[in-house]
């Protein structure tokens, strides 16, 4: 492994964050537009301190110290047991500098797609408090299952299942991780102010900037390719020969799901949808990097196709069936696509000599552990989050937007004149 | 109806794990671990059915 190019590209990493944040604010409205960017910061800043101290205790590193179950001859490791505050980290030029830096970006990545369900109505405080634990916990203990020795990457050693739980790029990791908890918050926050009329029909309520949505999209694959070429080289020894493969798929994948969404909004609505398919170019950088160093190019290309064409059925079924009100479709972008990811990665990962059907089973247990431990893990921990503080902002905040009730200023005080808009009158 | 949902997540989890963990035959573990992802789609209906329900009631 390159120590300087694994570097240079988890300096990359933060674009990725960079380019989610504008999507997320471009899709909101424009009475919340400067909360959403305040509460991105706050949140990033959690997330780097809740991680450093607590949470790479918890994700550890490849061959350090666990907490381990025995079970026969096989133990479970199921938690790292480095020192807080990442004493055991030694800036030295060995790997665990890089891993504690990366993991530090990756977990403030997971920390930001709940902000985008949460927008126009997550009260600063308890974001940050939900956020805490998400890099304290359930981030770490996920990335130690799958990315620094955990049960799930000793699946192909200990029972035979492929080459163990596959995600390279951390679509589970970090964004089946980060979709799910934008799920809980969801439900927990319930809808925005007049996003579903009394009758149950559901009310279109734009994003008030389109062209920050798209530029938004562009800055994310330039993290994109870093975040999946840094996480192949930490966790699964890609060399630098394996790069360019790595920015090909991830390229690919998001290719193939943009196309896939115009044609499939061209078809369902008539004219392609502007925010759909910025969901759909994101959608296929999650659900390619899972795979992005085991896939070929076609097999990308699959994966990204049928992420894009999902992703909008997946955004109707939750908001016109399910009544979730997800203003930037985070939950069908990042946990939905995740998913697929996950299970693509099994189906289409070309390792010689391993058994396919291996793979696939060690995909599938791999989102059996994601549904069955982290998704009521997170929603249990939200819960308890709302039980000390509400997340919801109250009714004046609804009326007014989060700028004007938290902040005491708006994003653009010269310009935007705000009523509200969506109510009936 | 949430608190069952949630459980049967659990639950069906637990039975997918303990499935490659206690079986030795493929195909007795492929059932399983169907079986409990199964559960799981199951409890996550069940906790979305609900949510939406407490959503239309609301009004």
């Amino acid at each position: 492994m390159s120590f300087v190019l694994c570097l240079l590209c988890i300096l990359l990493v933060p674009f990725a964050a960079a380019g989610l944040t504008l999507m997320h604010q471009g899709l909101g409205r424009s009475r919340s537009a400067a909360h959403t960017m305040v509460s991105t910061l706050c949140v990033l800043a959690v997330t780097s301190l809740a991680f450093v101290i607590v949470g790479f205790s918890l994700a550890g590193v490849n061959g350090g110290a666990t907490h381990l179950i025995g079970h026969g001859s096989t133990a479970w490791d199921w938690a790292g047991a480095e020192p807080l505050f990442a004493r055991g980290v030694r800036f030295d030029g060995s790997t665990g500098g890089l891993l504690l830096c990366f993991q530090m970006f990756a977990a403030g990545l997971a920390a930001i797609i709940p902000l985008s369900t949460g927008s126009d109505r997550w009260r600063l405080a308890p974001a940050c408090a939900s956020t805490g634990l998400l890099a304290a916990i359930t981030f770490p203990l996920f990335a130690h299952w799958v990315w620094n020795g955990g049960w799930l990457s000793h699946l192909g050693l200990n029972f035979g299942l492929g080459a163990g739980f596959l995600d390279a790029g951390g679509s589970g990791t970090i964004q089946v991780i980060g979709g799910f908890t934008a799920l809980s918050i969801a439900w927990i926050l319930g809808p925005r102010r007049g996003k579903f009329h009394e009758d149950g029909m559901a009310a279109a309520i734009p994003g008030h900037n389109i062209v920050l949505v798209l530029f938004g999209c562009l800055l994310a694959l330039v993290g994109w390719i870093a975040l999946n070429s840094a996480a192949a080289m930490l966790f699964y020894g890609a060399g630098i020969v394996l790069v360019p493969k790595i920015l090909l798929n991830t390229v690919l994948a998001a290719s193939a799901s943009c196309l896939a969404t115009v044609l499939t909004t061209r078809l369902r609505y008539g004219k392609p949808d502007a925010s759909l398919i910025a969901n759909g170019w994101v959608a296929g950088l999650v659900a390619g990097s899972a795979g992005c160093v085991f896939l070929s190019p076609a097999a990308a290309i699959a994966t990204g196709a049928v992420a894009g064409a999902g992703v909008m059925y997946l955004v109707e079924l939750l908001e016109l069936k399910l009544h979730i009100d997800d203003p930037g479709g985070a939950i069908s972008v990042h946990a939905g696509a995740g998913l697929w990811g996950l299970l693509a990665a099994g189906f289409f990962s070309s390792i010689s000599s391993l058994p396919r059907s291996g793979q696939i089973m060690a995909q599938i247990v791999g989102i059996a552990a994601l549904l069955g431990f982290m998704l009521p893990l997170i929603h249990g921990l939200n819960l308890l989050i709302n039980r000390f503080a509400t997340q919801r902002v109250d009714a004046d905040g609804d009326r007014q937007g989060m700028d004007v009730r938290e902040l005491g200023a708006g994003a653009y005080p010269e310009f935007v004149v705000h009523g509200d808009e969506f109510l009936p009158r | 109806m949430k608190l069952i949902g949630m459980l049967l997540l659990v639950f069906g989890g637990v039975i997918a794990v303990t499935a490659i963990a206690l079986l030795r035959q493929p195909v007795q573990q492929y059932c399983f671990v169907f079986a409990g992802i199964a559960l799981e789609f199951l409890g996550l209906t069940l906790v979305a059915r609900d949510y939406a329900q407490t959503q239309r009631n609301a009004g």
